[in-house]
């Protein structure tokens, strides 16, 4: 059986959106299992409900409930659906779970995911979580080889594209979701890594100072 | 193209392995006569045992005539006798990659080819202006990177070294879309296009494993999810084999020094350990069978 959820809105969410059916199926908060906080609601612990799901941007699940020397966990998870930029969420969401959290918080989480048809990986507590630590070095790589002249950007498409099956080259990507949007989360996986492989591509800085610029 | 130059003969290096076997599938179903040569009469006779497989797959499966495929293994030709590549416009090799061994084959080439053919390397990692340093006709060197399973996929990536000529470019360009294929230009660096962005992302994979940020299932479920990737990052590696990962990090690592480059220990121990993915039945995952691609 689906455990209930509510959902406790802050600011708007990006995993889901207004007019998203997730968010109609809710019920109220005293009558829920699962919580589910959106937007940046505040978190309070309540050790009753089966499981308190946080929606988290590219920060830590541990700023909102704290670390303790590798033994955090209790009945609280992040969580994030996937996007690039502005597109319409992924059916994907990382679920992140912390060293101690509980099995069966784990597994109302899942099944209230689950249930509203969605795509659930499991991770732990770090920043990037699967997707944006894996895809934003090749992202970053790609915009090098531009500059570098290895090939044009239509030629890296179609590579990836040809090659290896994907649905769209690194280089429409980034543009698509957005090279300011590629500058904010690679700054912020950069500022807790501190590798280069991280550190925001050229083509990604002068976008976000475009954008910048254009805010003043 | 006039005709002095046209390429009709087709020589393939390598015709016992996986991708050889499959560029002379692509040559010969393209109507040009194709030399199949190994020195491994054993790995040829069953390259070509898959091929005839492939070719009847194809027929079944309605995309190909059974005239086209009877005149596709009429036009392939198997030696062991380097010799015999003497009449061939365009010599592909997919040997071993190791430069030397290249270099010696194409040294070994240019006593035996007309001085206009073109040689051509299908090398994954190494330089094209290296390998060609060795020929006494570097402008008629060309890079021509296939990708697995040959004989499916149409992407060549085609990289002239510093001394190809344009003419030569020009001409292996044609001859890819008059196969059939889709070609595209890269510079003579280390992965050209497709390595060099996919190597250091499937190490990153390996490293999230190994770092126990997430299960493989669960790594390549988000990646496909996602990304709309068909497969995931380490069944990826799990099917070209954890062997070849490694020895693509070895090649690219000391000359790029790019730490994404850089076998993850991981990688290393599961190669020790034998775990080399689907070709020994486990890699990040199990498996059984095994199958030529579009053969079964």
């Amino acid at each position: 059986m689906v455990p209930r959820y509510a959902i406790l809105a802050g600011g708007e969410s990006r995993s889901f959106p207004p007019g998203d059916p997730f968010l109609a199926a809710g019920v109220e908060p005293e009558n829920a299992e699962v919580l589910v906080l959106l937007g940046g609601a505040p978190y309070r612990p309540d050790p009753a409900k089966a499981a308190i799901l946080i929606e988290l941007g590219t920060e830590c699940l541990g700023v909102h409930t704290g670390e303790a020397a590798g033994e955090e966990g209790s009945n609280v998870l992040g969580f994030a659906r996937w996007r690039n930029g502005d597109d319409p969420p992924s059916k994907l969401v990382e679920l992140v779970r912390q060293p101690r959290t509980h099995e069966t918080a784990l597994a109302a989480a899942r099944a209230v995911l689950e249930a509203a048809g969605l795509t659930v990986a499991v991770c732990a507590d770090q920043a990037g979580r699967i997707v944006d630590r894996l895809l934003r070095p090749k992202l970053n790589a790609a915009l090098r080889f531009l500059d570098e002249g290895l090939a044009s950007a239509k030629d890296m498409d179609l590579t990836c594209r040809l090659g290896l099956g994907y649905p769209e080259g690194p280089i429409e990507r980034v543009e698509r979701g957005g090279l300011a949007h590629h500058y904010d989360v690679t700054r912020a996986l950069f500022e807790v890594y501190g590798t280069a492989a991280y550190a925001p591509a050229r083509r990604a800085v002068v976008a976000a100072q475009r954008r910048d610029r254009t805010r003043r | 193209m006039n005709d002095q130059t046209a390429i009709r003969t087709v020589g393939v290096c390598g015709a016992g392995g996986t991708m050889g076997s499959g560029i002379a599938i692509v040559a010969a179903r393209a109507g040009f006569r194709t030399i199949c040569f190994d020195t491994r009469p054993e790995a040829l006779e069953r390259a070509f045992q898959d091929t005839v497989a492939f070719f009847n797959k194809s027929v079944e499966r309605g995309k190909m005539s059974r005239e086209a495929r009877d005149a596709a293994l009429g036009a392939m030709s198997r030696t062991g006798e380097l010799g015999a590549l003497a009449e061939c416009d365009l010599v592909i090799e997919a040997v071993f990659e190791d430069l030397a061994v290249k270099q010696a084959l194409f040294r070994e080439l240019d006593a035996i080819c007309s001085p206009l053919a073109i040689l051509a390397s299908n090398t994954s990692t190494l330089s094209i202006t290296e390998i060609a340093a060795a020929s006494k006709r570097p402008e008629r060197v060309v890079g021509m990177h296939f990708c697995l399973p040959a004989q499916l996929m149409k992407l060549i990536e085609i990289s002239p070294g510093l001394l190809t000529s344009e003419e030569t470019f020009r001409k292996v360009w044609a001859w890819a879309e008059t196969a059939g294929q889709i070609p595209v230009k890269t510079q003579d660096k280390p992965g050209f296009i497709l390595n060099a962005l996919l190597v250091p992302f499937n190490n990153d994979a390996i490293r999230l494993v190994e770092a126990k940020v997430a299960e493989p299932a669960d790594i390549d479920l988000a990646i496909k999810s996602a990304l709309g990737y068909k497969m995931g990052p380490l069944e990826l590696i799990d099917l070209v084999g954890l062997d070849t990962q490694l020895r693509l990090c070895e090649a690219f690592y000391p000359i790029t020094l790019d730490p994404r480059a850089a076998a993850p220990p991981l990688l290393r121990r599961m190669v020790a350990a034998g775990l080399l993915g689907r070709k020994s039945g486990q890699g990040f995952y199990r498996y059984e069978g095994r199958a030529m691609f579009g053969s079964a």
